[in-house]
């Protein structure tokens, strides 16, 4: 009995997290509007936060994902004296899976734990209730252009990874095994329609939205004490990955 | 100030990277015989088989993609396959009795629609119908005939 409800506790606690979280969401859309146009300067300064602060850890994943991938695929197309279609395999994983997702599993680590952690330190040091004293709409000031600016980043973040994988495949598949860099290029252009591309950008502003979204939300809601900020940093991570590898094969089974 | 204008100008540099990097996706992993005209017209052409041939397959001609397949049904009162294709308006002189044929790029390559010029001195239109078609090579049926045909030799 004592089980059942303790179950039903978690149940109904998860229930009402979701729906917090939901509600939030929808007040950081509500408010994104006039942020954007009334604050984009903030905007910006979130953009080289989230976005350009990350291009360095995510073009050196890449170019070394796309090589070991380029690696992969050589070695075992190579059974079937099917090298040439390794630009098709790299490609097509890069540009569809590994690319959104790696970019957003790095993005989570780079990004949304340093969201996360300053509005939970600044939360814990009162600054958003000051704001709020001064009549300075936390919302509008902290949450929403931070929210933004990961939304922004992502999917030009993801572009970058995937190009420098591309390249990175290339280096390993034409310069070190040999593959004929017309054949690498070719099929791949030929196997790959623009859909493909397009379900990769998809992918990877739907990990935007929810990245950026759980970093803010763990970040207000975190316990404001030194030890609940970190806890809110871990859960950023924990939760990001999580719901990108669920929603990732969902948007795949629906996309496909 | 100046630490503001450096903000700015990384930002700027980040999001010219990632635009870059979205063009290079989008026109240099993708099809570049993708084939895009501004007027185009209609014509069907009927299939025993069409193989593995999909919507966006392109159309060929010497070589030369002149169209692509919109649309592919089966006609259950023939019990053929109907293939929709549109061509490019700039190729408005193929002769009539030109003969379509599924062929396939290379060995594993994705399979395309070849027009083979004929003699003719009436020229395709919006809505002609191609009536000389072959169709589309089944590898397991050529292994089947070579498999046939390497026994009887015995």
């Amino acid at each position: 009995m004592n089980l059942l409800r303790e179950l039903w506790r978690s149940v109904a606690e998860f229930l009402r997290t979701f729906g917090a979280m939901a509600l939030f969401f929808v007040d950081l859309l509500r408010y994104s509007p006039s942020t954007l146009f009334k604050r984009f300067n903030l905007v910006v300064y979130q953009v080289f936060n989230a976005g350009a602060l990350s291009i360095v850890i995510i073009m050196v994943c890449g170019l070394f994902v796309g090589g070991v991938l380029g690696l992969q695929a050589f070695a075992n197309l190579e059974r079937f004296n099917a090298e040439e279609a390794t630009g098709i395999l790299a490609g097509f994983a890069l540009v569809k899976e590994i690319g959104p997702v790696i970019t957003a599993l790095l993005f989570a680590g780079r990004a949304g734990t340093a969201l996360a952690s300053e509005i939970g330190l600044m939360k814990a040091t009162d600054q958003l209730s000051a704001m709020e004293m001064m009549a300075v709409n936390p919302m509008h000031r902290v949450l929403v252009p931070r929210f933004l600016g990961g939304i922004i980043s992502m999917p030009l973040l993801t572009a970058v990874f995937t190009m420098v994988g591309l390249l990175g495949a290339h280096l390993v598949a034409v310069e070190m095994q040999g593959v004929d860099v017309g054949a690498y290029w070719q099929q791949l252009q030929q196997t790959m329609d623009l859909d493909d591309v397009y379900e990769g950008i998809t992918k990877s502003i739907v990990f935007g939205v929810v990245a950026s979204l759980l970093a803010v939300w763990e970040g207000y809601n975190a316990v404001p004490t030194a030890e609940g900020v970190g806890r809110a940093t871990t859960r950023t991570v924990v939760g990001t990955a999580i719901a990108v590898l669920i929603l990732d094969f969902m948007i795949t089974a629906y996309l496909l | 100030m100046r630490q503001n204008r450096a903000v700015e100008l990384g930002t700027g540099l980040f999001v010219l990277l990632g635009i870059g990097a979205l063009l290079f996706l989008t026109t240099q992993t993708t099809g570049r015989n993708d084939f895009s005209a501004a007027e185009t017209y209609v014509v069907e052409a009927r299939f025993e088989n069409v193989g593995s041939l999909k919507k966006r397959s392109p159309v060929a001609m010497s070589g030369v993609t002149i169209g692509r397949v919109t649309d592919i049904q089966f006609d259950s009162d023939a019990l053929e396959a109907v293939v929709t294709l549109i061509i490019d308006s700039r190729y408005d002189q193929i002769p009539d009795d030109s003969d379509a044929s599924i062929l396939t790029a290379g060995l594993l390559g994705s399979q395309y629609i070849g027009l083979q010029a004929g003699g003719s001195e009436t020229y395709l239109e919006e809505g002609s119908e191609i009536y000389l078609t072959q169709s589309a090579v089944i590898l397991e049926n050529l292994i089947g005939k070579f498999l046939v045909q390497g026994s009887s030799d015995d």
